[in-house]
């Protein structure tokens, strides 16, 4: 296997990764949002900040992978 | 659905279809070539560029030139980058003030000596050629250019009519930034910094919430081959760079002694947690500029990856899968747009909030 492919793979292995994280940032928002829905604002900005941090390391897996692919 | 709405709806799906159009018709060109190569195509439109290439006619590219400014070692050279003759492979030699230069793949080399051509060794870097300190206005330089003078045409107008108006209702595009701008505040300054301290840093978060947003807009612009100015790592390393300096200097006793000397735990583990504490000083800059780098890069790739599946498969029944799912990426790379501009300013507002925070135990 080329390290193209390799490169690919760990792309792959990153975005599963991120998509497991932000999955479970989203439930969990969800969740509280139908608990609370009078702290809807708070929740919002905070999820979306959390998901930015999971979404960050996946990225470093894919710049990694361009930089070899 | 109100009659407005309506029309914005179908204004934004006309927009939006004729940018994915744009992409299309840019991406024919190189299939000219004996081989597609999809991998080549996508990176010259997501990297730097001297010329602003627009189109193919009859396989003769039609590009704006942008000048070519080279600090070499008999001083300030500039020419025109039309002067190439649209080459990027390093055979058009361009001779100004006595010295040779080629481009290469977007990169000006200069000749050394009386060397005639360049010579490539097995890893197709040039060997007989160096590289002098290039300082052309580029295509991301110029659309970077394009973005500042937007920015102060809308802003400028709005300030205009503050000053002239004393009621306090904003008309015309002050009715557009004003609600963006007490955003930018309430949700972002005040809750992150603190009531107190949140106005000093008001005009940068402003400053770097509507740049980064206007670049990402203009990204997406096909016809101006989407200039990709804020998925260029310098571009974002330059304002994740602005955020550590102001994170740093407005550092009070009790951010440094939470980085050197954590209090509340043992001593033991004070001494464990300081180097952590100090990469995590340089690693917070560092992942703002490849979130924004990586986020921007990628929207990029993914749109022009799925139109290249028609080139790749060489078929016109691949084109609606392509078309609907690119646009399906292009509606929610508007968002990331926005969404981008709003995590970096967050951010930075935290950081601050950080390095602001007075102890309360």
């Amino acid at each position: 296997m080329t390290i193209t492919g390799i490169a690919a793979i760990g792309a792959g292995l990153a975005a599963i990764g991120a998509g497991v994280g932000i999955g479970k940032i989203g439930g969990s928002a969800m969740e509280a949002m139908a608990r609370q829905p009078e702290m809807h604002g708070k929740i919002q900005s905070s999820a979306l900040i959390l998901a930015a941090f999971v979404e960050a390391v996946a990225l470093f897996g894919v710049v990694v992978a361009f930089l070899q692919g | 659905m109100t009659l407005s709405t309506f029309k914005n709806l179908l204004f934004s799906i006309l927009f939006v279809s004729a940018s994915v159009a744009g992409y299309a018709s840019e991406d024919k060109e190189t299939t000219d070539d004996k081989e597609f190569n999809a991998k080549e195509m996508i990176l010259h439109h997501v990297k730097d560029a001297h010329e602003f290439h627009i189109i193919d006619v009859n396989e003769k590219p039609i590009s704006i030139p942008l000048p070519i400014i080279l600090w070499t070692d008999n001083g300030l050279t500039t020419f025109m980058s039309s002067a190439f003759h649209h080459d990027d492979s390093g055979h058009h030699v361009v001779e100004k003030n006595g010295m040779k230069f080629v481009k290469l793949h977007e990169k000006i080399y200069q000749l050394n000596g009386d060397a005639n051509e360049v010579v490539f060794d097995e890893e197709h870097h040039p060997t007989n050629a160096s590289m002098p300190i290039d300082l052309s206005i580029t295509r991301n330089v110029f659309m970077m250019w394009v973005s500042v003078a937007v920015l102060l045409l809308i802003f400028l107008t709005t300030a205009k009519r503050y000053r002239k108006s004393d009621d306090k209702l904003p008309t015309g595009i002050a009715g557009f930034v004003e609600p963006l701008v007490v955003f930018v505040r309430d949700e972002i300054a005040r809750p992150m910094i603190g009531e107190h301290k949140y106005k000093k840093y008001m005009p940068y978060l402003l400053t770097i919430f509507f740049f980064i947003w206007i670049n990402n807009i203009f990204g997406l612009i096909p016809i101006i081959n989407g200039a990709n100015v804020s998925g260029n790592i310098a571009f974002t390393c330059t304002l994740a760079v602005f955020t550590f300096i102001i994170t740093t200097f407005s550092g009070n006793k009790n951010y440094w002694k939470h980085i050197f000397w954590m209090p509340g735990v043992p001593v033991p583990m004070k001494i464990f947690l300081m180097p952590i504490e100090i990469i995590g000083m340089f690693v917070k800059p560092i992942s703002l500029m490849i979130r924004l780098f990586a986020n921007i890069t990628a929207g990029h790739v993914i749109i022009l990856a799925l139109m290249s599946l028609i080139f790749v498969f060489k078929s016109v029944a691949i084109a609606p899968v392509s078309v609907a799912f690119s646009l399906f990426i292009t509606v929610i790379e508007i968002i990331v747009t926005a969404i981008q501009a709003y995590i970096f300013t967050i951010l930075s507002a935290l950081y601050f909030g950080m390095a602001t925070e007075e102890e309360h135990h």
